[in-house]
């Protein structure tokens, strides 16, 4: 891509818990348009520089920087889901809804824009049969993929993706994966750290392998 | 005939003050209960209205007059410890909790029995925690405080429900899309402070949690969203309470310890509806 905007700007980079770093003095950037596959063995620091992008874990050392513009409220963001999620009594559209809570710094009622919206991300993920369903009585592949739709809600240039066709049946898998290549062919810079190294190397425009940058750094 | 007993009872101002500031503590007890569930701090009443039982005794000690001026900014601040290290703190959520818990309890009865003046110390410190009667003996000047508090409670979490629910659910993907969840953190940690030493007033130091805990997981047991779920824990809670305080009057129980009980029967009660949902779908 010629003159792409830089978006994420890493330099001399370390993150890590307590004692033991995971990343360490990388340089990186992402660039606009990007589809970046973050692959390697686990406990190899995927998840981790992910969170580092995401803004939960402040760097050891070095810098993370936002550049190009880009606001975090514009960033979105589909973590691993948590124990307190599995048996947390919320609707689907309550979920989806609380991506938008980041853009306003008070929101105390949904307008009919922002739940339009939604819908078109439900329905993006066929969630939207959902929408009234508990979340906890869902299964674990309809549950990634309402956390997925809310992700897509608070996506507008960075979307970043930890493992997210983990539990999904094949044909779930297939639609994920075509979500969100359509989503990147639109101009969204897309962020995924996966297992899945063969569809990875299909659809994504770079590929980040931490196995390399460990071994490199032995 | 109860009726003109209760009519008879009503009378009085004390038992006017102890239902107002029974709806109303509550009402705000659980609406934050059910985020406190939710994030697995349950036990948190508890520690928090242990340390406002170890500030109290710092107050009678003291001899401060209005011990409010003492308890609350203790608490508040033991809370904002507690709620606001999170994940990076050395010692984890649960033994903090309990840390500071048994500890403010220890030293509060320590500093009592080394400088109290009273005649009847084990009559005082049963009161405190139990609250068996401090609930009829409010003067007007608690009761207005505890509206003014419960009113900015309300409010609080009125304008800022769906960002205290985007927390509870999931506080990473608040974070990482904008949501400043250090300052919501912060005001749900004071908010439950406050929380906590109004409703020692209402049921005592030992029993707040129930408060707090009791009416979320009724709630949760039988409605699907998070919208559902609030005002039930709401509703329950309020009527457990006003039932709570009415048997007491009538039948001379312990206030603090009936409203519990009522709210035990509520949990029951739910617990058995959602039994019978689960065999209908």
């Amino acid at each position: 891509m010629v003159n792409a905007q830089t978006l994420i700007k890493c330099r001399q980079l370390t993150l890590g818990y307590g004692s033991k770093d995971l990343v360490r003095d990388l340089d990186y950037d992402i660039n606009e348009g990007d589809y970046l596959c973050i692959v390697g063995h686990n406990g190899s620091g995927k998840t981790t520089f992910l969170k580092g992008i995401a803004g939960l874990l402040s760097p050891k050392s070095g810098s993370i920087e936002l550049c190009g513009g880009l606001n975090r409220n514009q960033i979105g963001y589909l973590p691993q889901m948590t124990v307190v999620q599995k048996d947390f009594p919320a609707s689907v559209e309550e979920i989806v809804l609380s991506a938008f809570q980041g853009k306003h710094r008070l929101l105390p009622f949904y307008k009919s824009a922002h739940r339009e919206r939604a819908m078109e991300c439900m329905a993006l993920t066929r969630t939207e049969s959902l929408r009234k369903s508990c979340f906890r009585e869902l299964s674990g592949g309809q549950k990634q993929r309402v956390l997925l739709a809310r992700a897509l809600c608070a996506a507008e240039r960075l979307l970043l993706l930890d493992e997210p066709v983990t539990g999904l049946d094949p044909e779930s898998t297939g639609t994920m994966y075509r979500v969100i290549e359509d989503l990147h062919q639109k101009g969204m810079t897309v962020v995924m750290v996966t297992h899945d190294v063969d569809t990875a190397l299909d659809d994504a425009t770079r590929v980040m392998d931490f196995n390399k940058i460990s071994t490199k750094e032995r | 005939m109860p009726i003109d007993k209760l009519l008879f009872y009503l009378d009085f101002p004390f038992v006017r003050y102890a239902i107002i500031v029974g709806v109303l503590v509550s009402l705000c007890s659980s609406l934050l209960g059910v985020t406190l569930v939710l994030k697995r701090y349950s036990y948190i009443g508890d520690g928090l209205s242990h340390v406002a039982f170890g500030a109290l005794a710092i107050a009678a000690v003291l001899k401060v007059t209005n011990n409010m001026l003492i308890i609350l900014p203790v608490t508040v601040a033991v809370a904002i410890l507690l709620l606001c290290t999170g994940k990076n703190a050395r010692i984890k959520g649960d033994a903090a909790i309990a840390m500071v818990s048994v500890g403010a309890l220890a030293l509060g009865y320590l500093l009592m029995n080394l400088f109290s003046t009273s005649a009847n110390i084990s009559g005082d410190v049963c009161t405190t925690l139990f609250g068996s009667t401090s609930i009829l003996t409010l003067k007007a000047g608690e009761v207005y405080l505890c509206v003014v508090l419960s009113v900015v409670v309300l409010a609080i979490f009125v304008l800022f429900y769906h960002k205290i629910f985007a927390i509870t659910f999931d506080e990473n993907f608040a974070q990482a899309t904008g949501v400043n969840t250090a300052f919501f953190n912060l005001l749900i940690a004071v908010v439950v402070a406050v929380i906590i030493v109004l409703a020692m007033n209402l049921v005592g130091a030992l029993l707040v949690s129930a408060l707090v805990v009791f009416p979320a997981l009724s709630a949760m047991r039988v409605f699907k969203s998070f919208f559902a779920v609030t005002v039930a824990a709401a509703i329950i809670s309020v009527v457990c309470s006003l039932v709570g305080i009415l048997v007491a009057i009538l039948a001379g129980t312990p206030v603090g310890s009936t409203i519990v009980a009522a709210d035990i029967v509520a949990f029951g009660s739910f617990y058995l509806m959602s039994l019978i949902q689960s065999r209908e779908s």
